[in-house]
């Protein structure tokens, strides 16, 4: 127990230490909320109904698919991972802890975001705040999974933007942030639902803001808790202590197994 | 061997087509420091980080303290400390977190005191990016002793050690070593490793030369002792000369200098000879093999001289 609360301890300070951290977990989502809240509240009044969980999801998109994956492979290739090893320090402490120090950041980030939204743009707050953090800790426990399952299967830091820009970039365009779902085309809406934060914005809007979903919002919870504990358990099965010394136990092909939650989702409806 | 800590039996160790250790063995006993020597590319790494669980052996059997690495890895990080020769740290760590985050994982109480001895006292609060390359490695050697592991590996320890770090390694070793630490060091220092070292290994290719103590292993090379000498007048500085025993004369500034097989009869000639020429000996220096003369010999790394 000391060996974790020590452990979180420092991953938490890196957090705000790192510079690059600080800038994806602090300064991008605060940024962009601030210019977004100036800018969408004048365009579109609407916007103002989902503002909030829009700004608290891009938060946790910006905190950990942006900030996770990178530091976890430049650690196992800087050899940080083999220092690990041999010191103790296990596989599972190395995915879970930075996820759940990158979560509390969130917390921190969604906070200022829920204190302030109403105040400066007149944004609604939630009307059921259950609802709010139920689908708030499972929005980022997925994305928290998907990001160390991206740090777990990428081979370089070059390969990990391209993975963590593969789900951040369609998620601001199709996730239902910035254009409603309802608004995209069927087949676009389909592929949306491939999204962490699509099914984020739907269980939002049904659970949390009382505004009509676009298909099951407690379906949508349930995608998110069983893609969170697949991710989880594919980047503990899948991880490597050490570039050099290939003892992965699966193909990085099989991280894909982490949509499967998602797609049975797109079937059964 | 009465009391094996680390058995190494038949192991090998391949990278694709790159056999790195071809069957070597070796044991070592409790509270020795047992020195791994060859030159780059000789295996030393790859049986280091075989017995630390860092990489999986394609043959043969390795135990370190009745621990199989490869099977049962878990085990071993309270048994041993290790410094490995490329290593790092988390970036934004600071040395008294580092050492406080290591040892809450091996369950011992910080060793700050650790931090001090090599000199990192006023870094402690600094973060790890921020210390030079013998201060990183310095700290490294700090958090690999700090919860009293019965083995330690060290791998080129000293690489990058200012003097005062290095003797303060030195020391350490020897402490250690005293309270019964078993020590594998691999290291390309002859004269860390022949100070050091109890018993001593030559990998060259992935196969162990030449094994025995430093004593040994110099006692047995072409044994040829170095005796310099420089006189008043030079009169030894003819090259036709020759004494007794001596396979080969160079000359080096003011001194002349014979490769002996048998010293006796070599000195007392040379002796005489100044006596007859009314010569006055300055300086003379007899110097047995270094194990480094043993090394490049072995390695053919050298040449003869």
């Amino acid at each position: 127990m000391n060996a974790f609360i020590s452990h979180f301890s420092f991953e938490f300070r890196s957090g705000i230490r790192n510079k690059t951290l600080l800038l994806m977990n602090y300064l991008f989502p605060l940024g962009f909320y601030f210019m977004i809240g100036l800018l969408m509240t004048q365009i579109n009044p609407t916007f103002l109904e989902t503002m909030l969980p829009a700004m608290v999801i891009f938060a946790i998109l910006a905190s950990t698919i942006l900030g996770i994956p990178d530091p976890l492979v430049t650690a196992r290739e800087a050899g940080i991972f083999r220092n690990y090893k041999i010191n103790g320090v296990p596989a599972f402490s190395i995915l879970v802890i930075p996820a759940l120090t990158t979560i509390l950041h969130t917390v921190v980030v969604s906070i200022i975001i829920i204190i302030t939204a109403p105040l400066l743009f007149k944004a609604p707050l939630p009307l059921s705040w259950f609802g709010f953090v139920v689908t708030f800790l499972l929005t980022a426990f997925a994305c928290a999974g998907f990001s160390v399952l991206i740090g777990v299967v990428s081979s370089s830091s070059r390969i990990t933007v391209l993975w963590s820009q593969l789900i951040f970039l369609p998620s601001m365009l199709l996730g239902g942030m910035m254009i409603p779902y309802s608004m995209l085309p069927k087949a676009m809406a389909k592929i949306a639902q491939l999204l962490p934060a699509t099914q984020a914005m739907n269980a939002f809007r049904g659970l949390a803001q009382n505004l009509p979903a676009d298909f099951n919002p407690l379906g949508s919870l349930l995608i998110l808790l069983a893609s969170g504990v697949l991710a989880f358990e594919l980047a503990l099965y899948l991880f490597n202590w050490d570039r050099r010394n290939t003892t992965q136990r699966g193909h990085p092909l099989l991280a894909l197994l982490v949509l499967l939650p998602y797609v049975i989702g797109i079937l059964l409806q | 061997m009465s009391d094996p800590i680390i058995q190494v039996k038949d192991f090998r160790k391949t990278y694709g087509n790159l056999i790195a250790v071809e069957g070597i063995s070796f044991e070592v006993e409790r509270g020795e420091i047992f020195g791994l020597l060859g030159p780059n590319g000789a295996g030393k790494t790859s049986t280091l980080e075989s017995l630390e669980g860092l990489r999986i052996p394609d043959g043969g059997l390795l135990r370190v303290m009745d621990v199989d690495p490869a099977r049962q890895s878990g085990k071993l990080p309270n048994l041993i400390g290790v410094q490995l020769q490329t290593s790092s740290m988390p970036e934004s760590i600071r040395l008294d977190e580092a050492m406080k985050f290591f040892c809450a994982y091996h369950g011992v109480v910080p060793r700050y005191d650790l931090l001090d001895r090599f000199g990192l006292k006023e870094k402690k609060r600094a973060q790890y990016h921020q210390l030079s390359a013998g201060q990183q490695r310095r700290l490294g050697l700090a958090l690999a002793v700090a919860h009293h592991p019965q083995v330690l590996f060290l791998d080129e320890p000293t690489a990058g050690l200012d003097v005062a770090s290095r003797i303060e390694l030195h020391n350490l070793m020897r402490e250690l070593q005293t309270s019964g630490t078993t020590i594998i060091l691999a290291t390309h220092d002859m004269a860390e490793a022949d100070e050091l070292s109890t018993r001593l290994a030559i990998l060259l290719r992935g196969k162990i030369v030449a094994t025995g103590t430093p004593l040994a292993l110099t006692a047995t090379g072409a044994g040829l002792t170095k005796i310099s000498v420089r006189t008043k007048d030079s009169s030894i500085s003819d090259a036709q000369l020759s004494f007794p025993a001596v396979s080969q004369r160079s000359v080096k500034e003011e001194y002349v200098i014979y490769y002996s097989r048998d010293i006796g009869p070599t000195i007392s000639a040379i002796l005489t000879y100044l006596k007859d020429k009314e010569d006055t000996l300055l300086d003379l220096r007899v110097e047995r093999p270094s194990l480094e003369d043993r090394f490049l010999e072995i390695t053919n790394i050298g040449g003869a001289k």
